[in-house]
């Protein structure tokens, strides 16, 4: 980039952007983490400094998550409705985003750009009226009315990185599979499918991360403990009135994120040229 | 599209020999036929009640599901006279509108900053995507804790420092300092997107342009502001649509961490329409206050929209 | 106006050497080629002397300082990129600007140097206009009239003609050539095409796995190649070279005739050839074959122009001589040139 960026005074305040913002987006996870394995004397004592351990780090916090809360409930039905909501998503957005790809004429561009519009109604404007759905439909307090709703907002854009990835893939490959003798579709289907996996993946990915964020449709439509999926039942569940147990809730709340953060790591980079593909029209 | 022609194959035996052009040849039926699954749905599930939710805001629904009466905008009109309403469109505006210019200066500083590879940058990147990727009120309670009244760690650490004396900041507490801690929050979870968005803006542009702007001799602001800046110029503007919509449209955050208090100072136009609509369970003055934005948001995104088109200098 | 002058230049890339050791002189107002394949080196070369790289060893000097730290825009020169990096979102006018206004030029005078130096290129009609707009021979054009209206002291060219319809490179190269001569300033030209280095070059240096290999005008480089690898290089088609008995022996397919068709006063070589294609060129007839006897079958291609009408058939064997002073002797393990030797 550009030569100033060797002088000291950039290369300070280089580092120091970079030290403060990221110590500004590690820390709660840094100070979850410490507070799960924190024994309770220790926690609630303000006379102890809260970074050190003066007694023993402590597994009861994860435990009584475990054993004496629905967390583990709420993690298979997140996993539930995650998996089902992304196998949805690829079968609705991988033959639309190919269609915007590579069979559009004009009309793309517009369909495009009809994608974008989408997120211009968000759920906190629709779980109202999909909430009378949803109780006409008997699924209200039930995980299927999640599986339902949730694809109304990973279809939309994962349509939109897929039209990225299969834009970036040469018309050549799909044409020798149709001199070879498939027909359009077979091509797709034989070639660019295979050839986009990695892309496919990402979007996979990328769609149960937002199943997992999900909270207005969530906190909407279910209503027992039971049901709740992990980004409902942590805030609403393990916060008992004004009392809050909060060295198990640190832990739930880690555990909910830190796993799949690390997941999504591996992806981003894709993520990242899917979209900037999208993006040039 | 016209339909492709036939294609003759006789040697290869694994392909499925047909001698007619079949509709799965068809350029412009296949497209149709593999976007109407995706259209179909959405019209379903976005379409259709977003139209009921226009209907419910001017009719008297309830969720006990009684009257589906036609009340015409009295809803609206009862609504945006209220001062609970007033309040929560000013708290909406501050929120949206200091959040965002924040970000954009946050986000070009951070992407400039990650432009040139050093050691542990794989590691960086990872820990800025945490609160991106971590669940939105998993992340919220992470700041409840640390914001609680008593036991804030930041407020320790405020002590130790010397920066403040006694007990230290009601983070939540008191008016300022909640709209203040919802910003802060709310930096916090979209930085992340908008800096990895501008990255891949700030990748796109030739290394040849910046060695010609070397060479011409520009200095560090001129470079910035008359040449990358114009640049990034379109996926700036995607990036700030994005986090706009998503900043006037969040509920999230509010709800989690302060329900809208205290006295409804961080009460915006999105979790007042849950808490009437939902918990109140007067569904048409909810999606009045819902719809309210509406409008507004469309025309700022078609507005970016022809503003980023036009500024594409490719 | 400069002298660029760089000595013992060596730059890694981690474990590989990009350059391994060069020295040159340019003298002021001297129009130096950089040819070599890719990889050789010389695109890094010319990045050292812009200042975009810093060299692991050595020193670069221009106008007799050195100006290892100094950062490119403190160099007072120009530059002229492959991709010519027109700045997209600026019209011809403010990409020509763009650098006066960089160094402070008063703002009166900015209209007319931009026309000045627009002028000198004939894109004075461009002036409004934005890059995407622009052929690719007009962009070029903007490239050097950007490049000039700094009144550098040096030149730099990195390979500015190869993204050029073939038909337009050659006048495109005439125009170059003239204007250089015209302004007079020193410049360095990087190509991997020898038509191109022939055709510009005071003198050309040829480069390959990070050194130089040669340094001469052209006639030099293409009369007395100090090693195999230039006499390969330059020349289309290039020298023929075989090994024979200890060295190895060389010459042009041009220098490559019937024996009738030479003067019987110069004397010459004999070799029998046993001609395998023949390609007809229109002012020239390419003869492909091998050679036989002593040689053991070597590959060997000769050059009639049109003048010579010996009948030449595929398939048949002739005799064929080259002119004793155009053979070229090369040592067999070094490659470099040696003395005459008997054939």
């Amino acid at each position: 980039m550009v030569e100033s960026f060797r002088t000291w005074g950039a290369r300070l305040t280089r580092a120091s952007i970079l030290g403060v913002l990221t110590f500004f987006f590690a820390f709660p996870f840094l100070w979850m983490l410490i507070t799960a394995f924190k024994q309770t004397g220790d926690l609630y004592d303000l006379q102890h400094n809260p970074f050190l351990f003066y007694e023993p780090p402590t597994l009861e916090h994860v435990k009584r998550l475990f054993y004496e809360t629905l967390y583990g409930q709420w993690l298979l039905n997140t996993a539930f409705v995650g998996v089902l909501v992304v196998l949805i998503t690829i079968a609705l957005a991988v033959p639309a985003g190919y269609a915007l790809g590579r069979l559009s004429g004009g009309w793309g561009a517009r369909l495009g750009i009809g994608i974008f519009l989408t997120y211009l109604v968000p759920p906190t404007l629709l779980f109202i009226p999909l909430s009378r759905v949803v109780v006409n439909l008997h699924l209200d307090d039930s995980l299927w009315s999640l599986v339902l709703v949730y694809p109304s907002f990973t279809v939309p854009f994962s349509a939109w990185l897929m039209m990225g990835f299969f834009k970036a893939i040469p018309r050549d490959v799909e044409e020798a599979a149709m001199i070879d003798g498939y027909s359009r579709l077979g091509a797709f289907f034989r070639v660019v499918v295979p050839i986009s996996m990695s892309g496919i993946l990402t979007v996979a990915i990328f769609s149960f991360t937002l199943v997992m964020q999900e909270f207005v449709y969530a906190v909407t439509f279910i209503s027992s403990v039971r049901n709740m999926t992990v980004g409902i039942g942590v805030p609403t569940f393990l916060v008992h009135g004004d009392v809050y147990f909060w060295g198990s809730l640190m832990a739930g709340c880690f555990i909910a994120s830190v796993p799949v953060a690390i997941l999504y790591n591996f992806f981003v980079d894709r993520f990242i040229s899917g979209f900037t593909m999208g993006a040039v029209k | 599209m016209e339909a492709s022609t036939s294609v003759a194959h006789p040697q290869n035996s694994a392909s499925r020999a047909k001698s007619r052009a079949s509709i799965l040849d068809s350029e412009s039926w296949l497209g149709w036929l593999l976007i109407a699954p995706a259209v179909l749905y959405i019209t379903l599930l976005v379409g259709l009640p977003f139209l009921m939710a226009l209907y419910y805001s001017v009719s008297d629904t309830t969720t006990g599901g009684g009257s589906m009466g036609f009340v015409g905008l009295r809803n609206f009109t009862a609504v945006i006279g209220t001062p609970k309403f007033q309040t929560a469109l000013k708290n909406t505006l501050t929120f949206g509108l200091i959040s965002q210019v924040l970000i954009l200066i946050l986000s070009n500083a951070l992407a400039l900053a990650l432009q040139r590879d050093f050691p542990g940058r794989r590691l960086i990147r990872f820990l800025i995507l945490l609160p991106w990727v971590a669940p939105i009120s998993i992340g919220t309670i992470a700041w409840l804790w640390i914001f609680d009244s008593t036991y804030s760690v930041l407020n320790w650490i405020l002590r130790l420092t010397g920066l403040v004396q006694g007990q230290g900041y009601m983070w939540l507490g008191l008016p300022h300092l909640a709209m203040g801690s919802i910003i802060a929050v709310n930096i916090w979870r979209q930085l992340p997107l908008a800096t990895v968005i501008l990255l891949a803006g700030y990748g796109s542009i030739p290394q040849d342009i910046h060695d010609a702007a070397a060479v011409d001799g520009a200095g560090f602001w001129r470079h910035f502001f008359q040449v990358t800046l114009p640049l990034i110029l379109p996926i700036t503007l995607v990036a700030l649509l994005f986090g706009l919509i998503f900043t006037f449209t969040d509920m999230v955050i509010i709800y989690n961490l302060t329900r809208g208090g205290p006295f409804d100072t961080t009460q915006v136009l999105a979790s007042l329409a849950f808490y009437t609509g939902i918990a109140g369970g007067d569904l048409a003055e909810g999606a009045a206050i819902a719809l309210f934005l509406f409008p507004l948001l469309l025309a700022v995104a078609l507005g970016f929209l022809m503003i980023a088109h036009r500024t594409e200098v490719t | 106006m400069a002298t660029v002058e760089l000595r013992g230049i060596k730059k890694n890339f981690g474990t590989v050497a990009a350059v391994n050791g060069v020295d040159l002189l340019i003298s002021d107002g001297e129009f130096l080629v950089l040819l070599g394949p890719s990889g050789c080196g010389k695109s890094t070369l010319l990045r050292m002397i812009a200042g975009f790289e810093k060299p692991t060893e050595g020193d670069v000097l221009i106008g007799g300082a050195v100006v290892n730290d100094l950062p490119p825009r403190a160099r007072k020169i120009a530059m002229v990129f492959q991709s010519y990096a027109l700045y997209p979102h600026m019209t011809v006018f403010k990409n020509i600007a763009f650098p006066l206004k960089a160094q402070g030029v008063a703002k009166a005078q900015v209209p007319q140097k931009v026309e000045w130096a627009a002028s000198l290129f004939g894109i004075g009609h461009l002036l409004a206009r934005k890059p995407r707009e622009l052929s690719g021979g007009e962009r070029q054009r903007v490239a050097l009239a950007r490049a000039l209206v700094r009144e550098p002291s040096v030149f730099l060219l990195d390979e500015p003609l190869s993204n050029l319809d073939a038909q337009l490179r050659a006048s495109a190269r005439d125009e170059l050539q003239q204007f250089q001569r015209r302004i007079g300033t020193t410049t360095i030209y990087v190509t991997h095409d020898q038509v191109e280095a022939m055709g510009l070059g005071d003198r050309i240096a040829v480069m390959k796995a990070g050194q130089v290999r040669q340094i001469g005008t052209p006639q030099e480089i293409y009369d007395e190649p100090a090693d195999t690898f230039v006499a390969g290089f330059v020349g289309s088609p290039p020298m023929n070279l075989m090994r024979h008995r200890e060295y190895i022996l060389g010459f042009r397919p041009e220098d490559f005739h019937p024996r009738n068709a030479i003067n019987g006063a110069v004397k010459t070589a004999p070799f029998k050839f046993n001609v395998s294609r023949v390609e007809y060129l229109g002012a020239d007839r390419l003869i492909y074959g091998t050679l036989v006897g002593d040689y053991s079958d070597q590959k060997v291609i000769a050059r009639l122009p049109v003048t010579v009408t010996e009948k030449v058939d595929a398939g048949a064997r002739y005799d064929f001589t080259v002119p004793e002073r155009e053979l070229r002797f090369f040592d067999k393990t070094t490659e470099l040139r040696t003395s005459p030797q008997p054939v």
